[in-house]
């Protein structure tokens, strides 16, 4: 009888010690995340914004900070687009052939999300800078890699490389082939399958993996830094004017490029999680 | 088709990777494995190499505990906002990482409204590779955690286990491989990471100086074969903690799915 | 048009799905493949369609080796186990798009469209999407799907396994009235024999790889040429260790009138129409004997009853 009596307090005891351990962890979880990531963000904000937006309009008006900018955009249109492609090939590639090399492939493939940017830019350097492999042959043909465009686009290529694919891969793996078989014996080629069956199915996943890919590519910074030359006004992207800003203790002009670049990368978050509600209406 | 589809995959991975990477392997391996040797065990890069290693261990150690903890708050707890809580876990992936070095600084640099001044220290180091790479173990974690079926712990639970047993012999072995895997990819991330260290640490030789900072100023000092030989050494470190990821086999991340 | 397969082999890895088979289909018939899962069936059917390529063997289609030629061009209509619908298509883009990729006028792929759907019975239906439609509406979309080209052949894996009893039965009555109106050969899958019996003109029956027999329903009951199709076509007792007896040429006699042996009833299991009486031999064996209700009701049976049994003459495979 006493037990019985017992039972209800004790399992409300239980219940309130739970609850406690519950904030208790919720606490420390939100905690971390606002010492980490929330508090430092806010702040910068605070700091760019704290004196008035007329001195932040003149630093992102400056003729550098421009060309920084714009450089930045033309590197992602160049990479981004040549990125999807090959990361699409790449993944049908990988998911839908057998072929000799298919495990090399897919090694290489995850290799740039293991490498550090800093030996990305030196392994670029060594191809195609002067000294490099191809450095002679390029200099006899008058192509520059190296401290212009084209080495910029590599380093970028490079680092942003397996978003696509990997996005993509599991999508293509979940739709399975019938619908393509399907199509082939209703007297589709290979492209009209690809075009009119296997895109539509995987094309959230490569909108998911572009703009992945578009937010690594705008951010880069260690890769570029090196195969650029830092050039301002000329190889400066905006990653590297913001170096470039800090270094000259322009403090004004720091924040505001960083603030531009956090609104570039807050509307990456968003774009993501409204692809991701996206995905779940959908499928 | 196929075929012309693979030629155009293999040109464009020569390249963009592979012909680079060959390039580094050749050129650490230009002056023999003594000129290799001399140039990794070289003061300044054996020291650059530790600091590294070491400090990504300690980054590895404390994701893989708040990793764990925040996926569990974000899927087993009720609470306002954390709908954009779990959306803002992805920050780091998204912020450009020179970026995340300034915002660091403006917190916790010189002159910051909390009056602790991190900036030229191993510490700042450490909070540089925890912000970025704070998702990894969170969103290795997330997807397994919600698949965990929830009346295995209540079968635990009614056979008189503690709600710590229950996590530590029913909750923690599940979430293992993928908390490893997650762990295994901050790693790798952690030992190259350039960005967001360069500014805030001061690369202060034999004190704040990463393997990547040191592979920089390498570069920089046209000192290409150093610069080569330790970029293969943080190379192999990277290779061998994806390798243990492939080898855990469950491949749960996916980013902010 | 008529099909021929030559000793077609095909390996998937270790695991031998056909070895070496043959078999003829003639022009305008209606043929099931049936056979248990595993038995090749599917496999068999994706081969005539290319696609799957034999490792060995030849498809011969209205006297063209097709053997190499790619599945898009050999004018086969195929409908897939689950439909495979086109998800992102509405109905009528689904059943229109073996016409469109072949750049027919859109018109023409219009009118086309608007006549499959009436023939399968989809009208108004043109403008939903897939996720919209029952199973059986699915099943017939993919029907139209296929034939949109005008195949001349048609191939349907397994067309009613994924739906309710009653569906499937309108269905297989459907398919059969169809095939009457438009008489195009077709060969569909199934591992269901009463289906097979109630459908196609010709049953070629598959196990382990192999066709076993080939012939009509009645040919296949009636004169199975081994142990296996009398076992799958129709039930069946063993006698001995290859005598075979079907429960209804047992039959249960009132008076012991000679040659009748003795048996035990065990259990009398009332299945409306049938009745079905267990029985123990005087030797030890059990049997079963299909009786009518009837007879049943005749002979005044009980549980554990002594009864005087006539055995049909068994077949016997050497």
């Amino acid at each position: 009888m006493a037990t019985d009596a017992a039972a209800p307090i004790l399992t409300r005891s239980a219940e309130r010690s739970r609850r406690t351990a519950r904030l208790g962890v919720r606490t420390i979880a939100l905690g971390y995340l606002g010492l980490l990531l929330l508090l430092p963000l806010v702040m910068i904000f605070y700091r760019t914004f704290e004196h008035g937006l007329g001195s932040v309009w003149a630093a992102v008006t400056q003729p550098h900070a421009i060309h920084a900018f714009w450089l930045s955009i033309e590197l992602v249109a160049i990479t981004v687009p040549l990125n999807t492609v090959f990361g699409i090939a790449a993944a049908i590639a990988l998911e839908r052939q057998r072929f000799r090399g298919r495990g090399l492939l897919g090694l290489l493939l995850d290799l740039p999300f293991a490498i550090s940017p800093v030996v990305v830019g030196l392994a670029l350097l060594l191809v195609y800078g002067r000294a490099g492999w191809f450095g002679t042959w390029l200099t006899t043909h008058g192509i520059t890699v190296i401290f212009s465009l084209p080495g910029m686009v590599l380093a970028t290529a490079f680092v942003s490389l397996p978003f696509v694919a990997r996005e993509t891969i599991p999508v293509l793996r979940e739709v399975g082939t019938t619908a393509e078989q399907a199509a082939s014996t209703l007297g589709a080629t290979g492209w009209q399958t690809f075009w009119r069956i296997t895109l539509p199915a995987i094309r959230w996943a490569v909108v998911y993996g572009v703009v992945l890919t578009t937010a690594r590519a705008l951010g880069e910074f260690g890769a570029v830094s090196i195969v650029s030359g830092r050039i301002e006004g000329v190889t400066q992207t905006l990653p590297l004017y913001v170096q470039d800003r800090f270094e000259n203790f322009d403090t004004t002009g720091t924040y505001a490029a960083a603030v531009v670049l956090a609104l570039l990368a807050l509307a990456t978050l968003v774009t993501m999680n409204l692809l991701t509600r996206r995905n779940r209406g959908t499928g | 088709m196929a075929g012309i589809g693979r030629g155009l995959i293999t040109i464009y991975l020569s390249i963009v990777v592979l012909l680079p990477l060959a390039a580094v392997l050749a050129r650490s391996a230009d002056g023999g494995l003594g000129a290799f040797w001399r140039s990794v065990s070289a003061p300044e890069a054996t020291a650059a190499i530790r600091l590294t290693v070491i400090l990504s261990l300690v980054v590895v150690a404390i994701n893989a505990c708040f990793g764990t903890l925040i996926a569990w708050v974000l899927v087993r707890d009720e609470f306002p906002g954390r709908r954009i809580v779990n959306a803002v876990i992805d920050l780091p992936f998204a912020l450009p990482t020179i970026v995340a070095g300034v915002v660091l600084l403006a917190l916790y640099g010189k002159g910051g409204p909390v009056g602790i001044d991190v900036s030229f220290t191993r510490a700042s180091i450490v909070l540089a590779l925890l912000f970025v790479t704070l998702p990894f173990v969170v969103r290795s974690v997330q997807p397994v955690l919600i698949e965990l079926d929830q009346s295995m712990e209540e079968a635990a639970a009614s056979l008189g286990a503690r709600p710590f047993t229950v996590f530590r012999r029913i909750v923690l072995p599940n979430l293992a491989p993928a908390i490893i895997s997650g762990a295994a990819l901050s790693f790798a991330r952690a030992i190259g990471e350039f960005g967001s260290v360069v500014l805030i640490s001061g690369n202060l030789p034999f004190k704040t100086e990463v393997g990547s900072v040191y592979v920089f100023n390498q570069i920089e000092n046209d000192n290409v074969s150093a610069a080569a030989a330790v970029s293969i050494v943080l190379l192999l470190a990277a290779l061998l903690t994806v390798g243990v990821f492939n080898l855990v086999g469950r491949r749960t991340f996916s980013f902010g799915h | 048009m008529a099909i021929e397969v030559r000793n077609v082999d095909k390996r998937f890895g270790d695991f031998v799905a056909l070895e070496d088979v043959s078999m003829t289909v003639a022009d305008g018939s209606l043929t099931a493949l049936l056979g248990p899962s595993g038995s090749g069936k599917s496999t068999l059917l994706r081969v005539i369609a290319g696609l799957e390529t034999p490792d060995r063997g030849e498809v011969v289609i209205a006297g063209e080796d097709v053997t190499l030629t790619p599945a898009r061009e050999r004018g086969v209509g195929f409908v897939f186990q689950h439909y495979a619908p086109f998800k992102h298509m509405t109905v009528a883009e689904n059943i229109g798009f073996g016409l469109s990729v072949r750049k027919r006028p859109k018109s023409e792929v219009a009118a086309r469209v608007r006549e499959l759907l009436g023939l399968v019975r989809l009208d108004g239906l043109a403008e939903r999407y897939p996720s919209q439609l029952s199973g059986g509406q699915l099943q017939r979309m993919a029907l139209a799907r296929a034939l949109a080209p005008e195949p001349e052949v048609l191939l349907l894996d397994e067309p009613f396994g994924a739906l309710d009893a009653q569906v499937r039965g309108e269905l297989r009555e459907w398919l059969r009235r169809l095939h009457d109106e438009i008489h195009v050969t077709t060969i569909f899958v199934t591992h269901d024999q009463e289906e097979a019996m109630d459908v196609a003109e010709q049953i070629v029956l598959m196990n382990a790889g192999q066709t076993v027999q080939a012939g009509s329903a009645e040919d296949l009951y009636e004169r199975p040429t081994n142990e296996f199709v009398m076992s799958f076509i129709g039930p069946v007792n063993r006698l001995g260790d290859d005598a075979f007896l079907r429960p209804h040429d047992i039959q249960i006699l009132a008076h012991d009138d000679g040659d009748a042996t003795e048996a035990l009833t065990e259990r009398i299991v009332h299945l409306g129409f049938e009745v079905r009486v267990e029985l123990r031999l005087w030797d030890g064996r059990a049997i079963w004997a299909q009786l009518t209700r009837e007879r049943a009701a005749e002979l005044e049976l009980e549980e554990g009853q002594i009864v005087s049994v006539r055995l049909g003459a068994a077949r016997v495979f050497a």
